[in-house]
């Protein structure tokens, strides 16, 4: 029972850490699915070897730091203001590749007017929407996507519609304009879901590329510290309570 | 025995034994070390099964920290 070394060479390795996410230990929580999508953003730029074409902008939430891990360009947004800033880095520079990485917190609440009018003036950006229904960074308060009944540290005793609306569901809203080219929800909790989520993130960025229009990538996603469980078991709580309310899919693909 | 064999080589002090690639994995090769710590703390992950290791990398990609790094050969 012991491990064979033979087998421990470069062609033989099947899956790698990606060259373009470095060496910095990430300070997201065990079993963040932050982690996973960063990975994929890198794997997908180096594929697309657009490493020296890329402007990502990093949002005000557990995320903010993205720029500490991935090595590309990034601009810092204020909170909800990375459409906007977006926008400005793509007109000015429309042989890059701009795109903004987002929490539930920062595209649904404060940024809602940004990404709207973003998504409705077509801009050519890519949007990667992280929402796991609740406000992770600032200690687990209600979000506009909440579910209703999920407790959260401003809702003890659950998210009540009569009180604070139902979960908002923004893919579903900018799916509905014209300047969008791409909406799918896509999550990243087994490796068939890690593979689909790539191809959509992929396809997002090769459309900011073309001039498409704008392109959002939802990923549901877990905060096992926020919820209160382990990562394994937040995954099961996704799969059971989010999904039936963020259902993955294509919104909108063309 | 399988056609194909795998290793997956963990970085130790990246883990932060999240327990996603062990529930992920479909051999039922990796398991989180019960005592032994890295330098945060963390029960860091082992190939408690290695010979059951199929090299199907569904480990990898779900580990949020890119701390595995997979090695696969067809037996001869």
């Amino acid at each position: 029972m012991s491990i064979d070394i033979d087998i421990v060479s470069p062609e033989n390795m099947v899956y790698a850490k990606p060259e373009l996410m470095n060496d910095t230990h990430m300070h997201y929580c065990p079993g963040c699915s932050h982690g996973v999508v960063h990975k994929l953003i890198a794997e997908v730029i180096q594929e697309l070897d657009l490493k020296e074409k890329t402007i990502g902008i990093a949002p005000v939430g557990c995320a903010v730091f993205a720029y500490n891990y991935l090595d590309i360009d990034w601009q810092e947004a204020a909170h909800g203001r990375a459409p906007a800033l977006a926008t400005a880095a793509k007109r000015l520079n429309p042989d890059k590749m701009v795109f903004t990485y987002q929490g539930d917190g920062d595209l649904a609440a404060i940024g809602t007017a940004e990404t709207l009018h973003a998504a409705n003036r077509g801009e050519n950006i890519a949007i990667i929407y992280i929402n796991n229904g609740i406000y992770g960074m600032t200690g687990g308060q209600m979000s506009p996507t909440t579910l209703i009944n999920m407790a959260t540290a401003t809702s003890p005793s659950g998210r009540t519609t009569s009180k604070d609306g139902a979960p908002l569901d923004m893919s579903k809203l900018l799916a509905q304009l014209d300047g969008v080219c791409l909406v799918s929800r896509q999550a990243v909790h087994t490796a068939a879901n890690v593979k689909r989520a790539k191809r959509m993130i992929r396809l997002a960025f090769e459309n900011s590329m073309a001039g498409k229009g704008t392109s959002v990538v939802e990923i549901v996603s877990t905060c096992s510290s926020g919820w209160k469980m382990t990562p394994a078991a937040s995954n099961d709580w996704m799969v059971d309570n989010m999904f039936p309310v963020f259902p993955l899919g294509d919104l909108k693909n063309i | 025995m399988a056609k194909v064999k795998g290793v997956v080589v963990v970085n130790d002090e990246r883990c932060k034994g999240c327990d996603l690639c062990v529930v992920s994995c479909p051999c039922d090769v990796l398991e989180l070390h019960q005592h032994e710590v890295n330098s945060k703390g963390y029960h860091y992950v082992y190939m408690k099964n290695p010979e059951a290791c199929i090299g199907c990398a569904n480990c990898g990609y779900v580990c949020p920290d890119g701390c595995l790094t997979i090695y696969r050969k067809k037996n001869q």
